[in-house]
C-alpha cells in the first residue's frame, strides 16, 4: 500500500506501454540525420508539444533536462546570468533544497529567504519589501509545497515581482499534474515523476519575454549527453492521462485528504500541518509528539504501508526539515502522505484505523508521558 | 519534585538537562519534568540537538503552554525555556 506518491508515483499501464513503445521506436540518437534518428526526434518533439500545452507554455520555450534538480539549477542559473549587475536572489523560506542550494551557489550566499505564516503562505509584505531593493536578480517562489501541500497565492506574488520588474521563477514540481497549471510565472519547473511519469526528467517552461542566457558550456542544450527518449514520451502520456482523469480523481483524493486531516486532528498530540483549503489535492503532513519519525516509518512499513517523512533528525547528519521549521511544526514524528489515483478509500481507512495504536506503542516504548 | 533524573530544581524554576539527547528525547524529558507542576512554573531545557529549537516552541503550542525564549549556554548547546499554564 503505497501512500508516498510525492515526487514519485506508480506508473499506469498506459504510461508503461508508452515507455516500451518509446524503447522500440525511439532508441536512436535524436540529433542525427537519418530516418531512425528522425523517428526518435519526432517522439521527443511531439511529447514536448504535449507537455508545453499542459504547462501553458510554447514548445520552443519548453526545455527538457535530466532531472527536476538539474532543471531547477539551470533555470535559476539561466535567468540569473541574464540579469547582469544584480546579484541577490529572494526566495521563500519553504523552497526546495535544490532551489536554495543553487541560489547560494550562484550568488555566493546572497540569498534572502522570506518567511511564511503558520499555514505556509509566503509573507507578501516582506516579499514586496525585499524585491524593492534594486540588487535583486530574481525571485524564486514555489507553486505548492512538496511537504505540507500549501499552494502559494502566485497572483499576488507575481504582482509584487512585476511591480519590482524582477523575474519570477516558480517551482511547480509538486503541483503539475494535480490541478490546473499556475498562470503566474516568468519561468517554471515541473517534475514528470511526480505525476506518474518516469524519474530522470525535468521540464522547464519560459515565457517568450523571459530573458535567460546559457550559463553552461553546452549552449542551448538543456540536456547535455542527451535525453532518454522513452522517458520523455512516457512523461507526456502520463500527464495526458492525469489531465483526462482530473475531474474524477482530484475530487476523490481531496476528499480522502480532508478525511485524513479531520481524523488525525482528533488524535492526542498530533498536529495537522499546512493550509486545509488552499492546498494540493493529494498531499498531507501530520506531526506526532514524542515519536521518532524513523521508528514510525519503519513500523508502518512492517505493516505494509509506505508513507513519507519530513524529518530524519535521529540520523544526526541530516538537519530537521526547513519547511516544517518555517511553519512552526515539530521536527520529528512526521508522516507525509502523497495519494496517487490508485489509492482507495479502504487503503486510507486502514491507515487511519492503525495509527492510534502505532502512536501509543511508540510513545510507550520511548517512555513518553500520557497525553 | 518528580523522580526524573534529568530535572533539577524545585518551585518556580526547573532545569532539564537533555544534553547529548537526540530528538524527540529532549521534549520527552521536558514533558516528564513538566508533569504535575504548578501553572507558572518555568522549565529550561539544555539541548545540544538543535532540532529542539523547533520542537520546544512547537511542544509548548501543542500542549497549551508558553514558549518564553532561548538563550546561549556555556557549552555548545542552547537553553530553551517554557512557562506552564
Amino acid at each position: 500500500m503505497f501512500l508516498d506518491a510525492s515526487g514519485s508515483s506508480p506508473m499506469t499501464n498506459r504510461t508503461l506501454e508508452a515507455f516500451h513503445s518509446g524503447l522500440a521506436d525511439g532508441w536512436a540518437d535524436p540529433s542525427r540525420l537519418h530516418t531512425e534518428s528522425r523517428r526518435a526526434r519526432q517522439l521527443v518533439d511531439a511529447s514536448r508539444e504535449a507537455l508545453a500545452e499542459a504547462l501553458g507554455s510554447r514548445p520552443e520555450h519548453t526545455f527538457l533536462s535530466q532531472s527536476p534538480h538539474l532543471a531547477i539549477e539551470r533555470v535559476l542559473a539561466g535567468v540569473f546570468t541574464a540579469r547582469r549587475g544584480r546579484d541577490r536572489i529572494v526566495a521563500s523560506a519553504v523552497e526546495r533544497d535544490a532551489t536554495l542550494h543553487a541560489a547560494h551557489h550562484l550568488t555566493g550566499g546572497r540569498v534572502t529567504t522570506v518567511p511564511v505564516d503558520r499555514l505556509g503562505h509566503v509573507d507578501l509584505d516582506a516579499l514586496s519589501h525585499e524585491l524593492g531593493v534594486p540588487d535583486v536578480a530574481l525571485a524564486a517562489v514555489q507553486h505548492a509545497n512538496h511537504e505540507i501541500g500549501t499552494v502559494q497565492r502566485l497572483d499576488a506574488v507575481m504582482e509584487a515581482a512585476s511591480a519590482a520588474k524582477v523575474p519570477l521563477v516558480v517551482d511547480a514540481t509538486a503541483s503539475i499534474g494535480h490541478g490546473p497549471a499556475p498562470e503566474h510565472w516568468d519561468a517554471m519547473v515541473a517534475n514528470p515523476a511526480d505525476w506518474g511519469g518516469p524519474a530522470g526528467l525535468g521540464v522547464v517552461a519560459m515565457r517568450p519575454r523571459t530573458r535567460w542566457l546559457p550559463a553552461w558550456p553546452e549552449g542551448d542544450d538543456w540536456a547535455p549527453g542527451g535525453l532518454l527518449v522513452p522517458a520523455v514520451l512516457a512523461a507526456a502520456v502520463a500527464l495526458q492521462e492525469r489531465l483526462e482523469q482530473r475531474d474524477a480523481t482530484q475530487g476523490r483524493l481531496r476528499g480522502l485528504v480532508d478525511r485524513v486531516r479531520a481524523t488525525a486532528a482528533t488524535w492526542p498530540g498530533v498536529d495537522v500541518v499546512g493550509d486545509p483549503d488552499e492546498r494540493l489535492p493529494h498531499v498531507v503532513t501530520f506531526s506526532c509528539l514524542y515519536v521518532d519519525g524513523e521508528a514510525l516509518l519503519s513500523r508502518l512499513d512492517r505493516e505494509g504501508i509506505a508513507v513519507g517523512s519530513g524529518s530524519a533528525c535521529t540520523t544526526s547528519t541530516l538537519e530537521p526539515s526547513r519547511v516544517l521549521a518555517a511553519v512552526g511544526a515539530l521536527s520529528h514524528g512526521n508522516v507525509r502522505l502523497g495519494l496517487h489515483p490508485g489509492v482507495t478509500d479502504a487503503d486510507v481507512s486502514r491507515l487511519l484505523a492503525l495509527m492510534p495504536r502505532v502512536l501509543a506503542d511508540l510513545r510507550a516504548e520511548a517512555g513518553a508521558p500520557e497525553l | 519534585m518528580t523522580a526524573d533524573d534529568a530535572a533539577v530544581g524545585d518551585g518556580a524554576h526547573v532545569t532539564v538537562d537533555a544534553t547529548g539527547l537526540l530528538c524527540p528525547l529532549p521534549i520527552i524529558e521536558l514533558a516528564k519534568a513538566a508533569r504535575g507542576r504548578e501553572p507558572g512554573t518555568e522549565l529550561t531545557v539544555l539541548c545540544t540537538d538543535l532540532a529542539a529549537r523547533i520542537d520546544v516552541p512547537a511542544w509548548a503550542r501543542m500542549t497549551g503552554n508558553e514558549f518564553v525564549g532561548e538563550s546561549e549556554t556555556d557549552g555548545e548547546g542552547v537553553a530553551l525555556t517554557v512557562r506552564l499554564r
